[in-house]
């Protein structure tokens, strides 16, 4: 299968100079036609500058810089004139955004909202965006969906609009969705309906999905692949069931340890220790070393590069590269 | 339950309620206060002297008559005469004309121009903010008054140039209001959601910016409805404002200040009449201000 979405060794600078702070570092990774990927991580890692630098959308006016190449369907999307991206955005990459509850505009009603995106993106017909409208309104499990078409925002429940987000996200069939914690602000009933119907989507309509959540449930339930970030770099990607089984990295280690289990003896959940440590600021060595268990003076010294585990499992750490006697990649080409 | 449930349908669901209508929570808003109820009658009455003023006002405005200078009201003169022996009444019922128009006419021009300045400032930040900002700045240290003598005096008198006067006299107010709800709006998630559907910039500014910033520029235009109403006074008083003989409630009262002994009836008249429309447009002011706002509603 051909990536839809490639990163290759994107950066993404706050300032410039000595000062600049790598918010992102060296990220690559694939998306395939159609899959599912999660990209893992806590608050700081990344994972959100990460998504926006694909669309774009980072403010490169307020000293935002983006480098390195992202590939979707072949072509280099920070070689594109700036006038050309609202073009894929919303045609080609949809994204659903954090707050359901303040997404949409309070002042249009939501049948127009939706409409808006069809309208920009080649729907010039009236009747067509309207039946259109109604039928993405049915998909993502709106009742009544002509009657709701004139209704605003505020008469949705936090659940509701999130469906509408992803209606409006999915009017005009993009090959990417890319959800930021398009689950978080929900509670958990309404997450796992959400999650049923992200999947639900996937599977009637072949888009492909990024999946940003710092939960790992909520990556394991929907996606195929995953890659864990820390500190702006990516620390390791598999597959979801040698993540879950066989996780490389020590940091995926404490994410899965710290995740809540039914039937558990423990008192108090695990937690890594420390705190993540400000993006950029870790300029020698492993950024992880100092709440890592394992840590050995290596670690300290030089940035570990990727290490292959398995087919299609690799992780940044030395320790574990040596404990598995793992090779180094070469070139992530 | 044999049958599958959409999960969908499970999750409870408020009946859609009635959309509660601004209209709707105006009208509430006014007649839980007696105040604003005689407020809103005056405007009411006011505004309908000023438009049927040739077929209410008794006598010809600017007709003199030596016969019947400086009369006390009487049957025949409500309001008594001035020095010319003009009617007081008629003259009061055909100065709202003036007051009206200049009234409603600047304050609506200060807004579209103002929102248009202040949107452009907020939104885009950067050289355009700091141009327009402190152009609003410079001018917003001239009190209105001062400012709009200043370009009366370059300008002179006439309709159009006293409407502009006031118009840019109002500007830094709206572009102040205007650049920082549009700084409030521009942070909100969904404008950024509607980049990321693809819209352009133009589009997001008419569709999502302005009409979230609306509710308080609308407030703020009644509110200076009746500074306009004073403005426009205290210029015709000065004599750059309407030029007698039309009469204005300004100049009414420049005129009567010359023969207070004679007759102090045009000045009790449009003094009175001037304190009134401008209370009642500011409590009517408050009360949009109540019902748009939604912090202050509940």
């Amino acid at each position: 299968m051909s990536a839809l979405l490639s990163l290759r060794s994107v950066s993404v600078n706050f300032g410039r100079g000595e000062k600049a702070l790598r918010v992102v570092d060296g990220v690559s990774f694939d998306i395939d036609v159609g899959g599912t990927l999660g990209l893992v991580g806590e608050s700081g890692s990344g994972k959100s500058v990460t998504s926006l630098a694909v669309l774009r959308l980072i403010p490169e006016r307020l000293g935002w810089s983006t480098r390195g190449r992202i590939e979707f369907e072949g072509q280099n999307l920070l070689d594109l004139p700036a006038d050309k991206m609202p073009e894929i955005r919303g045609r080609d990459i949809a994204m659903i955004f954090q707050e359901p509850m303040s997404s949409l505009n309070p002042v249009m009603t939501i049948g127009s909202q939706i409409s808006e995106a069809l309208f920009l993106h080649g729907w010039p017909n009236r009747a067509k965006r309207h039946a259109r409208v109604v039928e993405m309104l049915r998909l993502v499990g709106i009742p009544d969906p002509e009657g709701r078409l004139g209704a605003y925002p505020h008469q949705f429940s936090g659940g509701m609009r999130q469906r509408v987000m992803i209606a409006m996200a999915l009017a005009c069939s993009p090959k990417l969705l890319i959800a930021d914690e398009a689950t978080t602000a929900l509670d958990v009933t309404i997450q796992a309906q959400v999650l049923e119907l992200m999947k639900k989507i996937r599977s009637d309509t072949g888009t492909a999905i990024l999946m940003i959540s710092h939960d790992l449930g909520v990556i394991a339930d929907i996606c195929d692949r995953v890659v864990v970030m820390y500190s702006g770099r990516v620390v390791e990607v598999a597959d979801i069931r040698s993540l879950l089984q066989r996780p490389a990295h020590p940091y995926t280690r404490g994410l899965l340890e710290s995740v809540p289990r039914k039937g558990q003896e423990r008192e108090r959940l695990y937690q890594v220790p420390g705190s993540v440590p400000m993006a950029g600021s870790v300029r020698q060595g492993c950024p992880f070393r100092a709440r890592c268990s394992v840590a050995v003076d290596k670690c300290a010294v030089k940035m570990p590069p990727m290490f292959r585990f398995a087919e299609d499992q690799r992780a940044a750490c030395w320790v574990s590269a040596e404990q598995s006697n793992a090779p180094v990649i070469e070139d992530l080409k | 339950m044999t049958e599958p449930v959409d999960p969908a349908t499970t999750e409870t669901m408020e009946p859609v309620p009635p959309p509660v209508s601004v209209v709707s929570t105006l009208i509430h808003v006014i007649f839980s206060r007696p105040a604003t109820i005689v407020a809103v009658a005056i405007i009411v009455a006011f505004i309908f002297l000023a438009v049927f003023a040739p077929w209410i006002a008794p006598y010809d405005p600017v007709q003199q008559s030596i016969l019947a200078t400086n009369l006390s009201p009487t049957a025949d003169h409500l309001v008594g005469t001035d020095q010319f022996g003009r009617d007081v009444l008629s003259r009061l019922i055909y100065g709202s004309r003036n007051s009206l128009i200049f009234g409603l006419v600047s304050p609506v021009l200060a807004a579209f121009f103002g929102t248009i300045l202040g949107v452009t400032a907020g939104y885009f930040g950067g050289i355009p903010d700091r141009l327009i900002s402190r152009v609003i700045d410079l001018l917003l240290a001239f009190p209105e008054l001062l400012l709009a003598i200043l370009i009366a005096a370059a300008l002179g008198g006439g309709f159009w140039n006293i409407v502009a006067v006031l118009t840019v006299a109002f500007i830094p107010g709206f572009a102040r209001v205007a650049r920082a709800t549009t700084l409030a709006v521009k942070q909100e998630p969904y404008v950024e959601a509607a980049v990321a559907v693809g819209l352009r910039t133009p589009m997001i500014i008419f569709r999502h910016v302005i009409p979230n910033i609306a509710a308080p520029i609308v407030v703020l235009i009644t509110l200076w409805v009746a500074s306009a109403i004073r403005l426009e006074a205290s210029l015709s008083f000065l004599g750059m404002g309407t030029q007698a003989p039309n009469p204005s409630w300004g100049n009414i009262i420049r005129d009567g200040l010359n023969n207070l002994f004679g007759s102090p009836w045009p000045i009790v008249g449009a003094g009175l009449l001037i304190t009134l429309i401008v209370l009642s447009f500011n409590l009517v002011g408050d009360a949009l201000r109540d019902a748009l706002d939604p912090d202050t509603s509940k």
